[in-house]
């Protein structure tokens, strides 16, 4: 019996060497799937909980232009977190005991959404940071093991690339204007650029998980990786924009051929990740209220449902 | 697995929860005219109505597709992975099902 069970993990690792996706039905370890489960369910919470800092700049977008960008946005990441949940539901977990993981407060979503966005400049923020960040992240992840994630992953990133866009421009547009306007930039930057580095989870050496998620193929890259090749690339973003990275230590290295950067709050993480940053309660009270505000739909949808079958059934015999 | 989580939740919720868990329909889309249909996902929905609106708004954002073809997933039967084998491996040897399995002249045109 062991001895089976240990060729069906050395068959499995196989298939994942040779670079086969893993299919829904496939067998596979108990713990690949959970850290799926896992990884795929906080990736589509953080979706959905994603649209509430920026939600709330769609009624205040500074004309028609932004705002139908903005609202086309927060629409695509209903989508993404759509597709998400749909990818997690394939590996036996089912839609609402994912929404009751994340309104216990079980399941966690990324911690950037817990931050405030006051400003105008903080959307341009987002588009720039926090979706730049995330699409380092997300890019790799369309080569991942599992196949239906990483089939929505390739979705996700073809429509992930005009955020990004979208959050620059509101930034030029920033650097191009009033001396109020330029300080309104340098300050979102300076609220969103380390929350953004921190998007990238906790360092290789305290990311007991990352070892496992790269020999299953799940993760590409450590998240140490992933955090250098944004700090090499936001530096030279940055100076299109002409603002400064909230860093004092952030210097190119010639023989590493990448900028040094300072070290991470790595308090503030784990105080955010523990549920007090700035706003966890309201935007988990967010999404509990739409969830319980929306129940008589859902139960009016499926009365209505079951009515119009019964009478096509009824006409059927009839006829 | 669900049982064990529904275990963290209040009755409330739970009671709620059983009532409104919609069919889990997948999703073809055919993308373009002449092009057969193509499994992109899938979605909740209480009906097949709202199965093919919910459609439209998450997997054709961008103009993806001109047709969509709604299933309730319960509906669909699909072979066994283990099975592979009995099912796949008897076409394995039989490469005279190919045309490069015939050897003709080059000089041979038009066939």
């Amino acid at each position: 019996m062991k001895d089976n069970h240990i060729s069906l993990e050395d068959k499995f690792q196989a298939t994942i060497d040779a670079e086969v996706k893993i299919e829904p039905k496939d067998w596979m370890p108990d713990k690949y799937r959970k850290t799926l489960i896992r990884q795929i369910s906080q990736h589509a919470h953080s979706e959905i909980v994603g649209m509430l800092p920026e939600g709330r700049w769609i009624t205040r977008a500074p004309n028609l232009r932004r705002k139908v960008a903005l609202l086309a946005k927060v629409q695509d990441e209903a989508g993404h977190g759509l597709y998400l949940y749909s990818a997690c539901e394939t590996l036996g977990i089912d839609r609402d005991t994912l929404f009751e993981q994340l309104h216990s407060g079980k399941a966690k979503y990324s911690s950037i959404f817990n931050y405030p966005t006051i400003s105008w400049a903080d959307i341009g923020a987002i588009g720039w940071l926090v979706d730049g960040a995330a699409i380092m992240n997300q890019v790799p992840l369309c080569r991942c093991s599992y196949g239906p994630y990483a089939r929505a992953m390739v979705r996700v990133c073809k429509e992930e690339s005009f955020h990004q866009r979208q959050g620059f421009e509101i930034l030029l547009t920033l650097s191009r204007g009033t001396d109020e306007q330029k300080r309104m930039l340098q300050n979102a930057i300076d609220r969103w650029w380390w929350p953004s580095m921190m998007m990238f989870g906790p360092s290789d050496g305290d990311s007991p998980n990352t070892q496992q998620s790269m020999k299953w193929k799940i993760k590409r890259f450590t998240n140490d990786e992933l955090r250098q090749k944004f700090v090499d690339v936001c530096y030279e973003q940055a100076k299109v924009l002409n603002v400064t990275l909230p860093d004092p230590d952030i210097k190119w290295n010639e023989e590493r051929g990448h900028y040094d950067f300072g070290e991470i709050n790595w308090d503030e993480f784990w105080n955010v990740v523990k549920g007090n940053g700035p706003c966890n309660k309201q935007r988990l009270n967010a999404r509990r209220k739409a969830w319980e505000d929306g129940a008589w739909v859902r139960e009016a949808a499926v009365a209505y449902a079951e009515k119009k079958a019964a009478r096509k059934a009824n006409q059927t015999k009839v006829a | 697995m669900n049982t064990c989580a529904h275990e963290h939740l209040n009755t409330f919720t739970q009671q709620k929860n059983m009532k409104s868990n919609w069919p889990l329909w997948e999703v073809f889309i055919r993308s373009k005219q002449g092009l057969s249909h193509k499994h992109v996902g899938s979605l909740h929905a209480a009906d097949e109505e709202m199965a093919i609106q919910n459609a439209r708004d998450v997997y054709t954002r961008r103009n993806e597709g001109i047709s969509i073809w709604v299933v309730e997933s319960k509906h669909i039967t699909a072979s066994n992975p283990d099975e592979s084998e009995s099912l796949y491996d008897p076409a394995n040897d039989k490469v005279y099902r190919h045309p490069t399995f015939y050897d003709l002249p080059d000089s041979l045109k038009h066939i």
